[in-house]
């Protein structure tokens, strides 16, 4: 790492899992933190303090645990708006993760915004959580929904973009800022130009860039950014949504309920200024509040460290696992143009059953379709195995990854 | 490696060389499953006679337990008597793979396993009670299918 005030022994020195050993007494190698990443000793006492010490309600009652929790709810608001460059608060709206961000946007933006004619343009690398959404909201309104397809270099064709804006008929493009199965890192700044010029909205998943790279939502361009805290060291179940001001202001309700409101009566209700809006019913209050224990420890690391430190191992780990018998890799294979995340597969040998033989070796790593199954069928397989790798990662870890895959070479006589 | 191997040679072998892979036109009985989280994905495919199975067969996609579990099934069916093969316990299968210990140590993996034997016991029920009209043959095998894993 390049951190002058953070080694890598120290950094690992603060995640407790990293002590543990797993499967017969081997040390943990924890490779998949683009499903989730493991949370430092900053955000677990940080939870642990909150319920001892302040725990209450937020918004409404006046006591002295509701107006310190309050204020600490709205300090991460503001600590979020910090990290990614935005200068309103307000357009920070806390959700529970990336796709209830995403759903947010389908619903309460897309029924208003979306008719029958138009087209929304989505890509063949998103999650799950970026392609349901646009199916129902397309199925719903007798809209259209058109994919960007991928190369073979696991990269956008852009100009199958062009096609679609050229129609006059693109309402909204949704991407990933980085593929979550094959690390590409998405042009969004290409995509937000076009966009602009044909007058459609753009929104990015920012799930797996946010935790890994430095993003600056205020210069960026986009209309809407969506990502997930428990991918950044934070707890499960908090998300952001953050959209610009004015097409928030102008959007209905997602939920109805407490919080969201500014005066209800028997049969008509006004809304509560932003973001409240959007927040309806109690949040996650106390693991809101801890996101910032994360943040501050991304903070201190350096968003361009943890990037150059992921560039470093996606390298190392990309080189070697070239040599590996009977494999092959998919993506950029490029350590700069993709995120900290290598999906691969052995030649007939199901994903599955490369996972349960390195998991024997401690090595945690996720086989499966990613919820990406419209990638999965691109690429012709029903799964892959994923290597994704964060701050903690060593080396050490990687050499333990290519002895397992070595190992299934030899198991599958490959 | 753990004490309790899961790939060994004849796991390998029957991953590479399915035995009875391929399709049966127009069975008596015919039925699809597949593990959702993990992609295993098969049909089975059996011809009946009387009572006695005359032929099987499977085909699609999965990783070495589903292919070489599904394979030792068909083999383990063909010629046998339905009655027979409705009492078929998990263990039965497992025990000709030396794979009783995913049980105990792989809930996931078990699914892979056990995912054509929950097929076969859905295809027999449905062809009991759709195709033979006799629910009474049929008896709790859809439960037992249902509580498989």
């Amino acid at each position: 790492m390049q951190s002058t005030t953070y080694s890598l022994d120290s950094i690992r020195s603060d995640f407790p899992v990293l002590e543990r050993k797993v499967r017969d007494n081997k040390p943990l190698v924890y490779l998949d933190n683009a499903a989730t990443t493991q949370k430092p000793i900053q955000v677990i006492d940080a939870i642990t303090d909150y319920y001892k010490n302040h725990n209450s309600n937020i918004h409404r009652a006046v006591h002295a645990l509701a107006e310190e929790s309050t204020e600490a709810f709205e300090a991460t608001r503001g600590k979020v708006a910090k990290f990614l460059n935005v200068a309103d608060t307000r357009e920070i709206i806390f959700v529970k993760g990336t796709t209830e961000a995403i759903n947010l946007v389908a619903y309460a933006w897309g029924r208003d915004n979306v008719q029958k004619g138009d087209i929304v343009v989505t890509t063949e690398y998103e999650h799950h959580s970026n392609i349901v959404p646009w199916q129902l909201l397309t199925q719903e309104t007798g809209a259209e929904l058109k994919y960007i397809d991928i190369d073979e270099n696991g990269e956008l064709m852009l100009e199958q973009l062009d096609e679609y804006l050229a129609t006059g008929k693109v309402k909204l493009v949704a991407v990933s800022h980085v593929s979550n199965v094959l690390g590409t890192i998405t042009d969004v700044k290409e995509i937000i130009k076009k966009c602009k010029n044909a007058d459609a909205k753009i929104l990015i998943d920012g799930a797996q860039a946010v935790p890994h790279m430095k993003v600056d939502i205020g210069n960026l361009g986009c209309d809407f950014y969506a990502f997930s805290a428990h991918k950044m060291l934070g707890p499960t179940g908090v998300g952001v949504l953050w959209a610009r001001k004015e097409i928030l202001e102008k959007m209905r309700p997602f939920l109805g309920g407490g919080d969201m409101i500014r005066e209800v009566h028997k049969y008509e209700t006004t809304w509560n200024d932003l973001p409240y809006k959007f927040e309806a019913g109690t949040p996650n209050v106390a693991d809101v509040i801890c996101f910032t224990a994360a943040i501050d420890y991304l903070t201190k690391i350096g968003m361009d460290n943890v990037r150059n430190h992921e560039i470093e191992l996606t390298k190392y780990a990309l080189e070697k696992m070239s040599k590996v018998k009977g494999i092959v890799i998919y993506g950029p294979k490029d350590p700069e143009k993709q995120g900290g995340v290598i999906s691969f597969n052995f030649k007939d040998v199901h994903p599955h059953d490369v996972a349960t033989i390195v998991d024997k070796n401690g090595v945690a790593i996720r086989s499966g379709h990613h919820c990406a199954q419209v990638l999965m069928e691109k690429l012709e397989v029903p799964a892959t195995n994923r290597a994704s790798f964060y701050i903690y990662n060593t080396k050490q870890e990687v050499d333990v990854l290519i002895d397992s895959l070595d190992q299934v070479a030899k198991v599958f006589k490959l | 490696m753990s004490a309790d191997p899961i790939y060994t040679e004849m796991i390998i072998e029957y991953s590479r060389n399915p035995s009875n892979f391929g399709k049966i036109e127009n069975p008596h009985i015919h039925r699809h499953d597949s593990n959702p989280l993990c992609g295993d994905s098969i049909d089975l495919y059996v011809n009946v006679d009387g009572n006695k199975i005359t032929e099987v067969k499977f085909d699609g996609k999965g990783c070495a337990i589903c292919m070489a579990c599904t394979s030792v099934l068909t083999e383990m069916i063909k010629g046998k008597n339905l009655e027979e093969v409705k009492n078929f316990k998990k263990d039965d299968l497992l025990s000709e793979l030396g794979l009783e210990h995913l049980i105990k140590t792989s809930p996931v993996r078990i699914k892979c396993a056990l995912l054509s034997l929950k097929a076969l016991k859905y295809g027999i029920y449905s062809y009991f009670v759709d195709k033979m009209n006799d629910t009474e043959a049929a008896g709790n095998l859809k439960e037992e299918a249902a509580s498989l894993y």
